[in-house]
């Protein structure tokens, strides 16, 4: 049957199983909208911004194993969306965009909304396509849903001329797409896989390191076997929490400027270390030369063979998928006739624990003023751990990741790579579609809930009772905490004045807003939060604008050079 | 050092944009990069000389490899391989000077492919070197334009390049 370009589009999502896109209509799309208005099984959610259409579909990606799926008009709509592919892109989140774009004839003349899309977003894409002929539109789509999914995923965009998506041509959806320039590893290496394991028996300081490549690949099972085995300290990076369950006893905490300190010590003190679905950036071992002065034997597994050795020289490169090599990992140790030597393993042991003595994540509490931290606390004792918890980018972020432990993979929502403030309310829609039954709780701060608080109107829209954990210290605090320590107490433009009032403006939304200012109503108003099963609500605490987030590896120092709260 | 890195990527319209903006966006050194379709249409073959230290050419090729249009990355400096590059020069060929032009030229193997009362115009190939030596060589005054396509590589014997 003859199809429009516009109903081959949505006819190939459907085909895909795309249960929600993300977008905001425009010209340039009208094609498609009218698409969309004619079919049930695809549901639209309308953002009130393009960013967010991004974040939600990314939101809705991480929390499940699914592709997240935009849909935006061309010039603004597709700028707007930018910000949300570059967060997707640098966390490798699989998505596909489909934008609108201006009438092929058009292309090149300054057309009304015309940008060069594909131009636009090539750096912050895995691929993108500028289909200009409608017979080529199902396999490109087909291709960029193979794309965002397998290898290192990623997002694609699609851009799509308003006419090619009006033109009629026979629909037909191929059931497989061959690229003959992508074809990316599976299997990890068996030698080296066997020398990997050899390495790992024969450490006396083993360490693993596990980052949001886990997350992804779905290997938290196969991590978590591997750690036991093999008796090792297990870390995960911001992007990794999860990936190991943050209660077990042999999880040294989050590293990274500001991970545990046992953690970031054992990272600099280990004999033999293995990362995972790890890149050894800048936030996570700090400076490369500092990290580079100890010598240890480094094994590096990822699927993206560019990802090896590009910060840091190792010693057994591995490429492949997370979840392959691990088990093709076990079985090696499974079956080998030598084990790890308890006793030196105990004496390793015996280090970390004095290291984790230091109690690096101890903080004041207070009875006159709401300490962030202690919010974090509370949140996860009365979730039981099993909530979705979202955040923006700061001070707030650090100490969600800090105090809520993680015990299964997808269940923290952050950009780690961008850092993009704006993420979390966005990003909080997407999860709580992909779980409507779920507790999902935004924690946010006030600078970056204003980045995207205009999606409160699409929350109230599509009824997503998201818990907005807003922790308010009327700063920039993340900024402040930096002028603090390296600019001489000069807050400049770091002070968020003339804040609105958050529960008059959750209210105005037509949602519920508290505001807790005592640390005694800090349970009752999260516990009233989560009773109201249906509504949104946005708790406002007015916490210490002084706090700090600790421990801190200042930037360009080494993980061993770290400032505990215990130190000032 | 100087690396010669030789791939083949899909013939898309966009292609050598992702290849330019891969080493812009992550600033590695282009020298010369030059790009033109093979014997199978479908494909394009591009010669790109840059530098940087070992580290950094392994992650050139890595991320040149991770462009979804490449079909194939090598790194002619590896082995043993084969660089032309084609210059033009134009020069101004007046009384004396005629004579000698063309004797050099001669010595360099080029070939006055255009005459005119007041210039010359000289072909010449060979290696990014060799071209240089020949402008060394002239008179600079007498150069009106030179026009230099970049170097394309080769590898030698069975060392080829193909899908």
């Amino acid at each position: 049957m003859e199809l429009t370009g516009a109903e081959i589009a949505i006819r190939c999502l459907q085909e895909e199983g795309v249960e929600y896109v993300f977008g905001y209509p425009g010209g340039a799309v009208l094609f498609i909208y009218d698409a969309l208005f004619n079919q049930e099984q695809v549901k639209h959610i309308l953002v009130r911004h393009e960013q967010a259409a991004v974040h939600a579909a990314d939101g809705y990606s991480r929390s499940t194993d699914k592709v997240g799926v935009a849909l935006v008009t061309s010039g603004p709509g597709v700028t707007n969306a930018v910000t949300g592919i570059a967060t997707a892109y640098m966390d490798s989140i699989p998505m596909v965009v489909i934008s609108g774009q201006v009438p092929t004839s058009y292309i090149g003349e300054d057309a009304f909304q015309e940008v060069d899309t594909v131009g636009i977003t090539r750096p912050c894409v895995k691929h993108n396509f500028l289909v200009k002929d409608v017979k080529d539109l199902a396999v490109t789509l087909k291709k960029a849903f193979y794309l965002a999914k397998s290898g290192r995923p990623g997002p694609v965009l699609v851009d799509i001329p308003k006419d090619v998506s009006n033109q009629k041509v026979e629909f037909s959806y191929p059931s497989t797409v061959n690229i003959r320039s992508y074809n990316p590893a599976k299997h990890g290496d068996v030698g080296q896989i066997k020398r990997a394991a050899q390495l790992l028996i024969e450490a006396k300081r083993p360490m693993i390191y596990a980052g949001g490549g886990v997350v992804l690949a779905d290997a938290a099972k196969q991590l978590t076997e591997l750690v036991r085995l093999l008796g090792a300290p297990c870390t995960n990076t911001l992007m990794g929490l999860g990936g190991y369950p943050s209660t077990d006893k042999q999880f040294v905490g989050m590293l990274g400027m500001h991970g545990t300190y046992e953690a970031n010590m054992a990272m600099q003190n280990c004999d033999v270390l293995l990362a995972v679905g790890a890149r050894f950036d800048d936030r996570v071992i700090g400076n490369v030369a500092h990290f580079g002065s100890v010598p240890r034997k480094i094994i590096h597994v990822d699927i993206d063979p560019a990802t090896i050795s590009k910060r840091v020289k190792v010693d057994v490169p591995i490429v492949g998928e997370v979840g392959h090599v691990l088990g093709d990992l076990l079985a090696v140790l499974h079956s080998s006739k030598q084990k790890p030597d308890a006793v030196t393993l105990q004496s390793w042991w015996k280090q970390i624990e004095e290291w984790r003595s230091r109690n690096s994540l101890a903080y004041k509490n207070s009875i006159e003023l709401v300490k962030p931290q202690f919010v974090i606390e509370k949140l996860y004792e009365i979730t039981h751990g099993e909530a979705f918890v979202t955040s923006d980018v700061g001070q707030h972020q650090m100490w969600a990741a800090q105090y809520y432990k993680f015990d299964k993979p997808r269940r923290w929502i952050n950009s780690g790579g961008l850092g993009t403030m704006g993420f979390g309310l966005p990003a909080a829609m997407g999860v709580q579609l992909a779980h409507p039954d779920a507790t999902v709780a935004c924690v946010t701060g006030e600078g970056s809930i204003q980045m995207n608080i205009q999606e409160l109107s699409t929350c109230k829209q599509f009824r997503l009772p998201i818990k907005v954990i807003a922790l308010n210290n009327r700063y920039l605090g993340m900024v402040r905490q930096w002028q603090e320590f390296f600019h001489g107490n000069r807050y400049s433009e770091s002070y968020m004045d003339a804040l609105p009032d958050f529960v008059k403006l959750a209210e105005a939304y037509g949602h519920i807003g508290i505001r807790v200012d005592k640390p005694s109503d800090v349970e009752g108003a999260l516990r009233e939060a989560l009773e109201r099963k249906n509504d949104l609500v946005f708790l406002d605490f007015q916490t210490d604008p002084t706090e700090n987030v600790f421990p801190m590896v200042p930037g360009g120092k080494g993980l061993s050079e770290v400032i505990l709260a215990e130190d000032l | 050092m100087r690396h010669i890195i030789s791939l083949l990527m899909e013939n898309e319209a966009g292609a050598l944009s992702r290849v330019a903006g891969l080493f812009s966006a992550r600033g590695y050194n282009i020298e010369s990069l030059t790009v033109a379709t093979t014997e199978d249409l479908t494909m394009s073959r591009m010669t790109i000389v840059t530098s940087g230290s070992d580290e950094v050419i392994e992650q050139i090729m890595k991320q040149l490899n991770k462009l979804i249009e490449v079909v194939a990355v090598v790194d002619l400096t590896d082995g043993e391989h084969l660089e032309r590059e084609l210059m033009l020069v134009k020069v101004i060929a007046k009384g004396d000077e005629r004579e000698e032009l063309k004797r050099i030229a001669d010595i360099f193997r080029g070939r006055i492919v255009d005459v005119s009362d007041k210039t010359y115009t000289i072909e010449l190939t060979g290696t990014g070197s060799k071209l240089d030596s020949f402008l060394n060589a002239i008179d600079r005054g007498l150069i009106l334009e030179t026009v230099r396509t970049g170097s394309s590589g080769i590898g030698r014997g069975d060392r080829i390049l193909k899908l």
